[in-house]
């Protein structure tokens, strides 16, 4: 950014530059901090276990707001896109080092993610030539169809490698040539993986995402994506191609969630179909709906929190799912039902306006997310 | 039947300059009703038109099958000569033909600037990457969006509004907005859907007088939908009327005013005896 | 004659499905809202008619009765506290809220009567079966789909001949003028979730009598199966569940007989897909016309 731009920025450009660094400058700082804990050795293990799942799971929201936040469109599917990635993660990793003996563990980390990536972008434009033709709740049916295919079509899946090359097959195990090394074994799913992925990848990743997502919704595509959002006629009256930004925003979305999936599947000596569920879509979504639409911070953090809650609730083991849908409940009514709304808004105004007041602005600023 | 004058409407200044758009029997029926019938209308390069008619005669259909939002049962439709058979709405809008809606359909989230920097997505360009990656062409590109929009928002003064929600803003000024948006994308037609809808008399007057300015400092034409008279008798050069889906009558503002087919259709037949 | 005995078994499957579609079906076209937590009610029924039968020690019939009983209440109660006060909100909002409301259902399910799966008692119905010729077709299943016909021929008799059902149509089409016309949209809104929800424990106990595994998650797949279905048919419309749900049953059969058992699901939504693509609202759904 160059300095002389900042000086001359209108207020909705300096709220939206504020925004950005805010959220960088929290994953950042939350990094920092983290790290040194972790050397210090003052993490708890359940902790450090979780820190590559949220990193996963906080790209995955992210991604998903892309889709649902900025571009208008339910996926239910999302989950699907991850599942791909994990397996592709896995397969790579496993041929690369039985293959070609690479034994450097950074190298087919980030080869695993970037193939993981790859793949499920391909998929992401196969099923998004067909399903972003359809409207509202049409769309998202098809989203979960797709991702529930996908299920169960690698609970049959059976990849195997020998000799440095890889051996597919499909529902019929025998067909695979005998003495191969099982990479995925259908139902049992990705096996006998080297776990590989850290934090720092985990970290890396997010901020790629964080660059990819803001940095396309605030240019000339990002525009367009939202326009197609708020008014598909008016877009393409103007000559936005609503298919092409739609696809763009579903697109870009499937790779960071292949990517996001290699790094979660690489974390773990095995990945199970049952991990990408319809339930891990809808997981997402809700972290993605309580974070905001539209808001990637607010995304960032629900994922966190959300990730974290399972966890800290353990101690009230039972009942911990049972409070985690009550709050859920709970959360939904009070920030949507307009009496509640109005109510928490008379409570919060008297604070808002001292915030407003030290930050120098003038009443009656139109409020712009 | 009421004869229909077999001259078209141009101005004699654009007399000997492809038309900027002609229809030729453009119709559309829905499920055998015939909302648009056998419609035939040329515009001059840079006229200002009015389409007037009756409520449900047919005229936003008329627009939306000029824009491509519905495809014509019958009929052609040319852009500066171009047949627009079998091209998109998106297609359409890259031969130069923009709109304003009826019921007016901003970026409701989205400011006053990003509106019109919608319409200038075709006009300054830069690729997805050179947008992630914040290559130099996107600065450069960023900025001079940002000075048109501006340059346009100020024909209407709206400048300081460019940090506004776009939702947010009064009725007039969204009507406006659209305009402007509409402007943006370097229109060589500009279609107005009842433009002065919800104005008092002083706001149309100013609406009048920026129409006229934007033809002659745009160099366009201009068809467009209206209800208010002295708006479109003040400013409109040639004028169609429409009613049940068919042209009763084409003319000057005097001659329209005069045609007895047009005063039956707005007031009803006069009473015998 | 296996052909016909995978045809009959799809069609009780399909019977099942599009006895849940309905209730998907009727609360979208009312509340224009996806009730997420449907699939759950139906697990509901289920545990509460395996009470009946197993440990209270009910006739058949009084633990089916009380089975809907108490899913009519449940559902109005998930009704009025936690969808009404959203009324006005955004169908996304909403949608989580259900998801919610299903999360909770399961694990309420899960403290009272644990994670084991039980098993649900098919002697009450399971009876005898039916020789037709070749054919050893069980009374569960011919109940199944007696019931279904039953059902849709009762909701499409009640939709279009009682004020209630009626009413129904009216709010479902819009609801401002509904209650203009004087009709109590709470009220009527209230009953739909409460025809759905008493059917729900019907399709719940059908679906354990034809197979038997009782769990919390037991819903959950048919519920997604059934809101597919409901779609595929044309959301909003009582006609297209039926024929949705059926048509989900019998391509769920055959294609795991006939392709493979594994992909049975995979096919299902294939052909949901494919039939979107070439009627994009649905088998008898109404394309939506939106005003230019």
């Amino acid at each position: 950014m160059r300095k002389c731009e900042v000086r001359n920025m209108t207020k909705a450009k300096r709220k939206r530059l504020i925004y950005n660094l805010v959220t960088f400058g929290l994953v950042i700082v939350a990094f920092i901090i983290l790290e040194n804990m972790i050397s210090a050795k003052a993490i708890s293990r359940s902790l450090k276990g979780q820190l590559v799942p949220i990193c996963a799971w906080i790209i995955m929201a992210v991604s998903l707001n892309l889709v649902i936040g900025f571009s208008g469109e339910l996926s239910l599917g999302h989950a699907g896109f991850m599942s791909i990635g994990a397996y592709t993660g896995a397969v790579v990793s496993g041929w690369l080092l039985s293959a070609f003996d690479m034994q450097d563990p950074l190298l087919r980390l980030v080869l695993a993610i970037l193939a993981g990536g790859i793949l499920a972008g391909i998929f992401g434009v196969l099923i998004g030539i067909p399903v972003l033709r359809l409207r509202g709740d049409y769309l998202a049916i098809v989203t979960l169809a797709f991702g529930e295919i996908i299920r169960n079509l690698v609970n049959v899946l059976y990849i195997g490698t020998a000799d440095g090359k890889l051996h597919f097959a499909f529902l019929n195990k025998e067909k695979l040539p005998a003495g191969v090394t099982m990479l995925v074994d259908g139902a049992k799913g990705a096996v006998k993986i080297k776990p590989i992925s850290t934090f720092e990848v985990g970290f890396v990743l997010i901020l790629i995402t964080l660059i990819v997502v803001l940095n396309l919704v605030n240019s000339r595509a990002g525009r367009a994506i939202q326009a197609t959002r708020d008014n598909r006629i008016a877009a393409e009256s103007m000559g936005v191609s609503v298919t092409k930004y739609k696809m763009m925003a579903f697109v870009t979305a499937a790779v960071l969630a292949g990517m996001a999936g290699a790094l979660y599947g690489l974390n773990s000596s095995t990945v199970v179909p049952t991990q990408f569920t319809f339930n891990q879509s809808i997981n997402v979504l809700v972290f993605v709906v309580l974070g905001g639409l539209g808001n990637v911070l607010g995304s960032i953090i629900s994922a966190t929190f959300l990730t974290i809650l399972p966890e800290v609730l353990r101690e009230f083991a039972d009942y911990r799912m049972l409070v985690y849908a009550v709050v859920l409940i709970l959360v939904m009514i009070f920030t949507n039902n307009p009496t509640t709304r109005a109510f928490v808004n008379r409570l919060a105004s008297p604070a808002k306006k001292l915030v407003r007041k030290n930050r120098g602005e003038t009443a009656g600023g139109g409020d712009v997310k | 039947m009421v004869p229909v004058p077999s001259h078209s409407i141009i101005p004699e200044r654009d007399v000997d300059e492809i038309p900027v758009m002609e229809t030729r029997h453009l119709g559309i029926e829905f499920g055998g009703l015939k909302a648009v019938d056998d419609f035939n209308l040329t515009i001059g390069k840079t006229e200002i038109a009015g389409l007037i008619g009756p409520n449900g005669a047919g005229k936003t259909t008329v627009f939306n099958l000029l824009t491509k939002v519905y495809e014509p049962t019958t009929g052609a439709v040319l852009i500066n000569g171009q047949d627009l058979h079998g091209m998109s709405i998106v297609q359409a809008s890259r031969l130069g033909i923009a709109r304003t809606f009826q019921n007016i359909r901003l970026f409701d989230k989205m400011t006053v600037e990003e509106n019109v920097r919608i319409g200038l997505h075709n006009q300054i360009r830069y690729d997805m990457f050179t947008g992630i990656l914040r290559l130099p062409r996107y600065w450069k590109q960023e900025k001079r969006q940002h000075e048109r929009a501006m340059e346009l928002l100020d024909i209407f003064g709206m400048q300081d509004l460019a940090d506004e929600t776009a939702g947010s803003l009064p009725y007039g000024a969204q009507r406006r907005l659209e305009i402007v948006r509409a402007l943006a994308t370097d229109p060589k037609l500009l279609l107005l859907d009842e433009p002065a809808a919800g104005m008092n008399p002083h706001e149309t007057e100013e609406l009048m007088e920026n129409i006229a300015k934007i033809r002659d400092q745009f160099q366009i034409a201009i068809l467009l939908i209206e209800h208010d008279m002295s708006l479109v008798m003040g400013v409109c050069e040639g004028i169609c009327v429409l009613n049940f889906g068919k042209v009763i009558a084409k003319g000057t503002a005097d001659e329209i005013q005069a045609n007895p087919a047009v005063i039956e259709a707005y007031l009803g037949k006069k009473k015998e005896g | 004659m296996i052909f016909l005995d995978h045809l009959i078994n799809g069609l009780s499957l399909g019977s099942i499905y599009a006895i849940i579609a309905l209730g998907y079906t009727m609360v979208y076209g009312i509340a224009k809202m996806l009730n997420f937590a449907h699939g759950d009610v139906i697990m509901v029924g289920a545990y509460i008619a395996f009470c009946g039968l197993q440990y209270w020690g009910f006739p058949p019939v009084l633990a089916i009765l009380v089975a809907m009983v108490a899913c009519t209440i449940l559902g109005i109660t998930i009704e009025g506290l936690a969808y009404r006060p959203l009324r006005q909100a955004a169908s996304l909002a909403v949608l989580i809220t259900a998801i919610g409301v299903s999360y909770l259902l399961q694990n309420i399910a899960l403290m009272i009567w644990g994670a084991n799966p039980k098993s649900f008692p098919t002697t009450f119905i399971n009876g005898s079966s039916i020789r037709l010729g070749q054919l050893n077709i069980s009374t569960a299943t011919i109940i199944t789909i007696l019931a279904n016909v039953v059902i849709m021929v009762g909701l499409t008799l009640f939709t279009s001949k009682t004020k209630l059902g009626k009413a129904m149509r009216c709010v479902s089409e819009d609801r401002g003028a509904a209650e203009l016309m004087g009709i109590n949209v709470n009220r009527t809104i209230s009953l739909t979730f409460a025809i759905g929800s008493a059917l729900a424990a019907i399709a719940g106990i059908l679906l354990c009598s034809s197979y038997p595994i009782l769990q919390p998650t037991t819903g959950s797949m048919p519920g997604i199966k059934a809101f597919t279905a409901a779609v595929f048919g044309g959301i909003g419309s009582i006609p297209g569940a039926m024929l949705g749900g059926i048509l989900l049953g019998v391509i769920e059969i055959f294609g795991k007989a006939y392709i493979s058992t594994e992909l049975g699901d995979a096919i299902v939504f294939a052909v949901l897909i494919i039939v979107l693509l070439v009627k994009p609202a649905g088998l008898l759904g109404k394309p939506m016309h939106e005003k230019v």
